[in-house]
Parts: structure tokens; sequence; C-alpha cells
């Protein structure tokens, strides 16, 4: 009995800290959903489920989650099959291999917004050096922002260019943990270079895959200050995220009641999803490994 | 006599020398020379506020963001009292001036914002007080943004800056006989600055997609804002203003202030978004996603024949190291030679096109009404717009202080100052001013979640731009947002409000 009060104690100041700075800001956000907060009518008071079905009929959000889902869906599996690339191509013995591993961490250092504004500069149509460059090698003008298809396009390649590193670092770091054995084993038995990244590398890096892809994931649907400074949700609503478009309610419009409906909502969807997510993905790799 | 002549003297020194030896030269604060008045630096120097803190919030620098810290640490230098300030970046400016009143902080004692979220803010501000009315340099304010400073009956804002829409053009392209004569060959008509939004397509249509100005890059038609959330709901007003704004009909041009039954959807809006779609076409690679920055530096860089928006392209045109310094003039918006008249449904021709200036939001300041330094915060904005800080200001383009004074509107002061040629200054001043004389203005909603109106407006409008809806549609759709804002906001509540917009644009006041 003792002991239990004791490990309590000692447990008591990390618990504090967890619900000052978690569960506190949860519940208010919850306890704001049920209220009208907004430009007029500052504070809580109590609307019960207006807000949530408002929600149902608002066709803006549940297309705006539509589109964060492809693309965070599509820019973390390429993220995920280059970062792996490029970690197989520094795992093993390379010139340079230090200089390498560092220089694919630089973008992942750099400030998201100042390096979306950049890459707006860059693909800027008519003053940006991307369009020039295409239009020297006679490729022609890309409308990089201004058509919905290639808006999106851009978006994902901003976060692809500074989330890979990301990934990188992960499969590295568990492509070097990896034991050396069951490669040497490959090797005695004259297995090839894909014969040993399909049935050994591949399957030992499993969890670690998962638990990249996950952790991206749940990165990538929190997308905002590329789609801010790129497009900002256009052209029309092309490039609207769910995050960007919690942001125009919220903080834009001022409906603060609604946007913390709108982010608990969101909240709980991609707690579904993702848990659905990470079951799919552990029964893809791990039912492969044991085949 | 003797004695009498003595005593005249001894006191005519007695007043002069005081004087001649406590003129101070302030020309060390970049201003040519101070001018007397309340809030002259003179006045401001006789003042002490040691001890005392004024908190401002502004926008971030440059814009607005520079000239209020740089009278602020002039203030400081004056009077003693110790000036803090907060600069934030446009999309948040809004959150964090509400927020604090909401949460009846004292967080600020004096704001700089967007004119148009006077509806907003109205209740948490301090009127401006008769002796400040009363100074010559406001009394010079021009009567468009004294209007834009009140609420009702109330001056609530600060005059600080004046803004509106105007268009923008190319005058080597105009007076060029070259481009006379192929401008004629193509269309038949005349090259002369467009009166109407039809005009305008045009002539932005035959200067589209080719280089014009022989420097080896192709130029465009027209650079416009159009990105979402950037400021594009304002270009929309302009493009809308000349179609739906009848002069004759009064009542509301957003909405119908009898029933607040939303006029967003109507046949003269509905045009207007249509000219809009259109001219994607004439603008340059990417410009359907232009923001306010990109339309200033495509025009203000040389690239297009025709802008239209707040004073910056104008401006940046105009620098020193500009390649197009001297070559660009200004006009009123075009206009349009049929107007929706929405009483009888029907669209009303007339001969002379019909404007509608849209007396757009621009930087306005104010004074909380929890500050306890309220004497203080008055004294610097007027300190901050004294007229010789205000010429000083004009002068630097990116302040973003634009003129909002009838002495504002002399040519030669743009002449000698800054070394417009005639016609771009006269032509500068002449539209300018010319936009307070209008008895067919358009003012911003300025209500209570104008926020909410214009983020609704511009998604609509973005997605007709975008091919996603046909004008209609997307119009539709944001009169449908608009019903529901109301009903959310208040009826009566948005009226009220609304109707002190509507007595501005029915010249009532």
């Amino acid at each position: 009995m003792l002991v239990s009060r004791q490990k309590l104690i000692f447990l008591l100041p990390g618990l504090l800290v967890l619900v000052a700075i978690i569960i506190f800001p949860l519940l208010f956000t919850i306890r704001v959903s049920f209220s009208s907060w907004d430009v007029m009518y500052p504070g809580l008071d109590w609307i019960g489920g207006k807000n949530y079905s408002r929600l149902f009929s608002d066709s803006r959000f549940w297309e705006s989650l539509q589109r964060l889902a492809g693309i965070a869906v599509g820019t973390v599996v390429i993220e995920y099959l280059l970062g792996f690339g490029l970690a197989l191509l520094v795992w093993k013995e390379v010139r340079y291999k230090r200089f390498f591993r560092v220089l694919f961490l630089v973008p992942m250092m750099t400030t998201p917004v100042i390096m979306s504004v950049i890459w707006r500069t860059i693909f800027h149509e008519s003053l940006g050096p991307l369009n020039n460059i295409l239009g020297f090698l006679g490729l022609g003008q890309v409308p990089w922002l201004s058509t919905a298809g290639m808006a999106v396009v851009s978006v994902m390649m901003v976060e692809i260019w500074q989330w890979t590193p990301f990934m990188f670092l992960l499969l590295l770091a568990g492509l070097l943990s990896l034991p050396k054995e069951p490669f040497q084993a490959a090797a005695i038995d004259g297995a090839g270079p894909f014969r040993t990244f399909f049935m050994v590398t591949f399957p030992l890096m499993a969890p670690i895959s998962i638990g990249t892809l996950i952790i991206r994931l749940i990165e990538a649907s929190k997308i905002m200050e590329t789609v801010y400074v790129l497009t900002s949700g256009g052209p029309g609503t092309a490039t609207e995220t769910s995050s960007y478009y919690i942001y125009i309610r919220g903080l834009r419009d001022f409906q603060i009641g609604y946007a913390a409906s709108l982010s608990v909502t969101y909240l709980v969807l991609m707690i579904l999803a993702l848990t659905i997510l990470a079951k799919f993905l552990v029964r893809a790799f791990i039912s492969k490994d044991k085949a | 006599m003797k004695k009498l002549l003595l005593s005249t003297t001894i006191s005519t020194l007695l007043f002069s020398l005081p004087v001649a030896a406590l003129a101070q030269d302030y020309s060390k604060y970049g201003i040519d020379e101070d001018v007397p008045g309340k809030c002259s630096f003179a006045a401001t120097d006789a003042k002490d506020y040691s001890g005392r803190t004024l908190n401002i919030i502004t926008h971030a620098v440059p814009v607005m963001g520079e000239p209020t810290a740089l009278h602020a640490s002039q203030f400081e230098e004056l009077t003693g009292a110790k000036v803090n300030v907060v600069h934030v970046p446009f999309g948040d400016l809004f959150q964090r001036i509400m927020i604090p009143f909401q949460a009846k902080q004292n967080a600020y004692d004096v704001l700089f914002y967007g004119s148009l979220w006077v509806g907003d803010f109205s209740p948490y501000l301090e009127p401006v007080p008769a002796e400040y009315q009363n100074t010559a340099s406001m009394k010079a304010v021009t009567a468009n943004y004294k209007d834009v400073a009140t609420w009702g009956k109330t001056m609530v804002q600060f005059p600080v800056d004046g803004d509106r829409h105007y268009l923008k053009y190319r005058t080597d392209i105009f007076d060029n006989p070259e481009m006379q004569k192929k401008f004629k060959a193509e269309t038949g008509r005349d090259l002369s600055v467009p009166q109407t939004w039809e005009e305008y397509g045009e002539i932005a249509t035959v200067f589209n997609g080719w280089d014009w100005d022989g420097d080896g890059e192709k130029n465009y038609g027209s650079a416009e804002v159009v990105k979402r959330d950037d400021l594009m709901f304002s270009a929309f007003i302009s493009r809308v203003s000349a179609y739906a704004k009848h002069p004759d009909v009064k009542g509301g041009f957003f909405f119908d202030l009898e029933t607040m039954e939303p006029l967003i959807n109507t046949p003269g809006f509905v045009r207007g978004l249509e000219m809009f779609v259109k001219a994607q076409k004439y603008m340059p690679p990417g410009g359907n996603n232009f923001g306010l920055g990109d339309e200033i530096f495509s025009f203000g860089g040389g690239q297009t024949l025709f802008s239209y928006s707040w004073d910056d392209a104008y401006i940046q045109a105009m620098q020193k190291d500009s390649r197009i310094r001297n070559k660009v003039a200004a006009a009123p918006l075009p206009g349009s030679n049929e107007v929706w008249n929405r009483k009888t449904g029907k669209w009303d021709k007339f001969a002379t096109p019909n404007r509608a200036p849209y007396i757009t939001w621009g930087w306005t300041s104010a004074v909380s009404k929890m500050s306890e330094n309220k004497d203080m915060a008055f004294d610097y904005l007027c300190f901050f717009s004294n007229e010789a800080n205000t010429l000083h200001d004009l002068q630097i383009g990116r302040f973003g202080v634009n003129p909002y004074r009838t002495t504002h509107f002399d040519p030669t002061f743009w002449t000698d100052k800054l070394g417009w040629n005639t016609k771009t200054a006269s032509t500068y001043v002449k539209t300018l001013s010319g936009m307070d004389d209008s008895k067919n203005r358009v003012f911003d909603l300025r209500v209570p979640g104008v926020g909410q109106f214009m983020s609704s407006m511009a998604a609509g409008v973005s997605e007709a731009l975008a091919g996603q809806k046909t004008p209609q549609e997307a119009l539709d759709g944001v009169a449908e947002e608009w019903r529901q804002i109301v009903n959310r906001i208040g009826k009566e509540r948005v009226k009220k409000a609304y109707a002190t917009v509507v007595a501005l644009e029915d010249n009532l006041r």
C-alpha cells in the first residue's frame, strides 16, 4: 500500500504536467465546441450540439478531409519510397557517406513557412525560375499553382521535398540497427541484391516502416503552412485541407465555437483512421513476413 | 511717448526672443519642417510622459508597421514615454486584437488595423475626442476618410491613411502612335483609357502575350489580385461595383437593407464575376494565383498594361530605379453602360458609363476603450498623422500611407518632392480626389462578422474562377451562406450595422 502511494507521489508531477498541457486544452476545446463563441458572442454559453449538426452539412469540411486523405497518403507513400531508397544508398559503404547523410537532412531543418515562400517564388509561373528552366529545355510552361491538378502536385512536391529526410533519417537508423547475421546467411545462400532486399531487408524493416509511416501520416495530416503560403487553398478549393479550413473558420472568420467542433471531429476521425490504417499496415507487412 | 516706445520694444523683444530661442529644428527626424499645430513636433516635445508606457499593436514591417515604429521612437524621444510596438502579420491581426477585447484584457492602448473591421471593433473603441477632431489636420481629412473613420455618427477611428481602388495603365503604350495604329487595325477603335470593363478587356486582350515594350520579355494585359484569401474579395468588389451599384437605387449594395436579403447573386454581381472569370485570359501566366504582392510587382515591374487595386503598384512603378518610372498614369475604375436595377428587375442602359468608386478599406487606427493612457494614445496618433510626418510618410512607398487630406491633392507635391512627371502626378491626384466627389460610392460591408462574409464571398468567387462552379452557382452558394451568417449573428444586429454603411453610400450623412 505504502509502495503504491509512493509510486503515485512520484508520478504526480508528470501527471499534472500531462493534465496541464494535454488534457486541459483538449477538454477546453471540447467545451468550446458546444458554445456559440464567435466575433459577436464571446464566452462559453451552451448551445448543445448545434455546431456539430451544422458540421454535418458543411460540404467544404468533408471535401477538405477527402482532399487531405489523398494528399497525405500520396506524399507519405512517395516520401517512404524515396526515403528508403536514399537510406539504402548511404547505408552501405559509399564515398562521402557522412556528407550525403547530412545533405539529405537539410530540407527537414529548414523552416516550413520560409521554404514555402521560396518554393512559391520558384513555382511563380511568369517570374519564377522553374518555368524559365523548363522553357530553356524546351519543355514548355507548367501552370504550377493556377490549375487545380498542378496546384495539388505542387503542394505535394514541397511536402515531399521537406519531409523525405524525416523518412530517410528513421529508416537509416533502422537499417543501421539490423542484425548482420541474416544478411550473411543470405550471401552464403547466394542471394542477389534484389532477393536480399525483398526477402531479408524489407521484412526486417517492417516494424520500423510501420512506425515511420504512421508518424509521418499523423504529421502530414496537419499540413497547413505549405497550403497557406503556396495557394491559400486555391484555385477554388482545390488545395483546401482540413487544417487550413479550420484555420479559416477559427482565426479568419473568428467562429471559435464552430472551429472547435471541427477540430474535435477532425481529431476523432484521425484517431479512427490512423488506428485502422495501423492495423492494416501491420497485417500487410507482418503477414508478408510470416509467409 | 519715449516710455511707450521703450516698453513696446521691450515687450516685443520679450515675446519674440524666447520664441526665436526655443524654435527648434526637427529636421533630424527626416521631416522638411515642423508644421505648427496641436500635434506638431514642437507641441509634442512640450509634453512629458516620463514613466508612462504606451502599448501599440500594428501590422508587420514595412506596410504601416514601419511608420508606426518610426513615429513611436520619435514620440518616445520627444515625450519621455516608453512605447512598445507589437508587429503582427495581417492574417493574425484581427484575432490578436479581438481576443484581448473579448477577454476584457487591456493589452493595447493603440491599434492599427483594416478599417473594414470597424463593425466588429466599434464597441471596444474610444471615440476620438472633439479636441482632436477640431485640429486643422483633421479638418483637412477628406469626406471619404472621415466617413470611413465614423461609426454611426461617432468618429471612433483616427484617420492615418487613405485607400481606394483605381485603374493604373502604361502611358508609354497609350501614347505610342505605333501601338495606337496596331490597336486600331485589330479592333477598329481608337486606343484610349478604358471607360468600361468591356473596353478594359478588349484592350488587355490585344496587348496580351507579346513583347510590346521591347525588353525581350512577353508582356500581358492585366495584373489583378485573384488569390483566394489574399484580399481578392476587394478586387471582386471593384470588378462588380459598376454593374451592381445603381446610382438611382438606394438602400443597399450587398444586401437589401429592408429585408436583409443578400444581393450578391443578383445579375449585376454575376456579370461582374463573369467578366472576372474571362479576365484570366489576359493575365500573366499564373496570374490567377496572384496575391497583392504579385500584382504590385507584376504591374510595378512593367509586366502588364493594366492593373487596379490600392496605390502600391503605382508607387512601385514610380520607384527611382523602376524601368517604367513616369510611364504610368491613373484613372477611375472602368464603368459599365448597363447597370442592374434590382427595383425593376431589369438592366438599365447608361450613355455615360456608370461608375461606382470603391472606397476600399485601408489602414486606420484607434484607441482602446480599456486603455488607461487614452490621453497619451490620442497624442501619439495625432503626432503620427501630423502634417510634417504625413508628408514624409507619403514619400515612402513601402510605408503604405496614401493621400487622405485635401492638402495631399496638390500635383506639385508629387512632381517637386518625388520627381513624378506632370501626367503621372496630375492623373493620380485627379483620380484620387475625384472619388471624393462621387455620389455613387461603394463602401466595404463593415458589419459584425465582416470576415465571415468576405471569406465566404472569396471562396465562392474563387470556385467560379477555378471553373468548379458557374458564376451564378458560385454566388448562389455565397448568398445562401450569407443568409446563414446573418441568422447566426442576428438579423437586427447586422441590419443596424449595415444601415450605417448604406447611409454613407446613399449620401445620407
